[in-house]
């Protein structure tokens, strides 16, 4: 019998960009674009504090096609935020029993996403009204 | 066992990815696409005066810190955490990078928020 | 997971198939080297089954770990095609293409060919004092604690784990951090601070609110998809962030530590 040498394999350095790891990266890619979004939004700000010159600069770039794309780009991003965020959130949350019956993590997901479409709705609709 | 600081960073992360849940791709859809093509979206919608006057008020201004902020802190925890599942750095240094970039970005948002003036 | 759907065979399956099964001899091997056996088989052999025909038939130096050939013992545990599997319950008719690749369970030394190393592991689940504790002591004669459907629907799933550790090589932070606690831990952990009768939370808690506790995990939820138990441990140590992050801020709030 020979003495104990076990043997440590190295570490796969890109494992984050293979399946079935590339979901979670992209996933939280997603999570990244938000805090571009934030920042598109900041600027805008930052163009307002700066006077109605600045401002319409921002504009004139949130009108460009780069933006229009980078734009498509970040809803999908949020959507795909959305949709990964309620499948983990019951996760998050102890077994839920209520009435004395488990209720199954799918239902709890349904349960977010539906909030998730009637906040979607409710700032469309608050976005309208205030058509001038 | 010494207690993790990240409950610091993960209560934020939270509550700006529930945010940015149910409001984000509402968000995205009209500031980013259907207000610069004018769908759906009047053409003042986005106008100076209409958002000076948004940005003026002290809720306004809530508003947009609560949004601003918290979507750069829910993206600063996901970048960390990602930067270290690629082994770009260690946890201290990608912590001070991602973290304090989204301390100086809200502070700048509000300074911003109370250079718009009232 | 594919139930015995059919025991006939489905089109033309290959009279044999090749395993590529990663060995490895401490003293005669700097590192691990592929080795190919051909095996003939049939619709309803597992891969341990195909181990095993090796073992007995072909070369008699294999070495696996293995007991009960029905997913409840958790020793057979290893990548089968990259994936942590069962091999008592990954079958060769799942390979069409005719080649398995067979490895050591990812994330922990290898010992010898297939066995890897498990003290750590154990360490870790004996670490989370895998017993009840009662809230108030309580005697025989005031008899049996009662418990209903619904208290232990609570965290009956946790109790069904076979320390298998297929999570462990699902986790990839479990990888970069051999000192994460780790998804079995933490399920067997949350085993007992979901059970009504136990009233040990708080020293289990100490060990949740670490960096190598609950903050080591990113959500990545492969380990709940490996489980052949639906365990669900990406549900133990992520509702344990959300307790530890609530302690964090609340504890000297009157009630305490959560």
């Amino acid at each position: 019998m020979s003495a104990p040498r076990p043997y440590t394999r190295p570490i796969d350095p890109q494992w984050w960009a293979r399946p079935p790891y590339l979901a979670y990266t992209v996933r939280e890619a997603a999570g990244a674009a938000i805090a571009l979004y934030a920042l598109i939004l900041l600027w805008g700000v930052i163009a307002l504090a700066r006077g109605a010159a600045a401002y319409e600069a921002w504009l004139g770039f949130l009108r460009s096609p780069l933006s229009l794309l980078l734009h498509v780009i970040l809803l999908a991003a949020m959507l795909l935020h959305v949709w990964t965020w309620f499948r983990i959130m019951p996760k998050t949350m102890p077994r839920l029993v209520i009435g004395g019956q488990y209720v199954p993590q799918a239902r709890i997901t349904a349960g977010g996403l539906a909030v998730a479409a009637a906040g979607f709705i409710v700032v469309l609709l608050l976005a309208l009204w205030v058509r001038p | 066992m010494k207690r993790a600081i990240a409950p610091v960073f993960w209560l934020p992360f939270g509550a700006g990815g529930v945010i940015a849940a149910l409001i984000g791709p509402a968000l995205v859809l009209i500031t980013g696409i259907a207000a610069p093509l004018g769908i759906g979206i009047g053409p003042d919608f986005m106008s100076f005066a209409r958002a000076q006057a948004f940005a003026h008020h002290p809720l306004g201004k809530l508003v947009l810190l609560a949004i601003i902020a918290l979507f750069v802190w829910h993206g600063a925890e996901r970048i960390y955490l990602t930067l270290h599942d690629m082994h770009l750095a260690s946890k201290p240094a990608l912590a001070w990078l991602c973290y304090g970039a989204a301390g100086v970005i809200t502070i700048v948002t509000v300074i911003a928020l109370l250079a718009v003036g009232f | 997971m594919p139930l015995d759907e059919s025991r006939e065979p489905q089109g033309e399956l290959p009279k044999e198939i090749i395993l590529n099964v990663l060995r490895y001899r401490p003293g005669a091997d700097e590192k691990p080297v592929p080795q190919s056996y051909r095996v003939p088989f049939t619709a309803d052999m597992s891969v341990l089954q195909a181990l095993q025909y090796v073992k007995d038939h072909v070369d008699g130096s294999l070495t696996f770990r293995w007991s009960c050939r029905m997913a409840i013992c958790g020793s057979c545990g290893m990548m089968i095609n990259g994936e942590p599997r069962l091999a008592c319950m990954t079958f060769l008719r799942e390979f069409p293409e005719g080649t398995v690749e067979v490895e050591a369970l990812r994330n922990f030394p290898i010992e010898r060919d297939l066995v890897v190393t498990v003290a750590d592991f154990v360490r870790k689940i004996a670490s989370i004092y895998p017993y009840l504790i009662p809230k108030t002591p309580r005697s025989l004669a005031e008899g049996e604690y009662l418990q209903t459907p619904a208290e232990l629907a609570r965290y009956e799933p946790f109790s069904d784990c076979i320390n298998c550790m297929l999570c462990y090589a699902a986790c990839p932070q479990f990888a970069e951090n051999p000192d994460f606690i780790g998804p079995g831990a933490m399920a067997l952990l949350q085993r007992y601070n979901g059970d009504s009768r136990d009233g040990g939370s708080a020293r289990r808690m100490e060990l949740v609110h670490g960096e190598n506790g609950a903050w080591s995990c990113t959500a990545v939820g492969y380990c709940s998809e490996v489980c052949p138990k639906a365990v669900d441990p990406a549900n133990a140590v992520n509702q344990n962030k959300t307790r530890s992050a609530l302690d964090f801020f609340l504890r000297w709030l009157p009630g305490g530590s959560r």
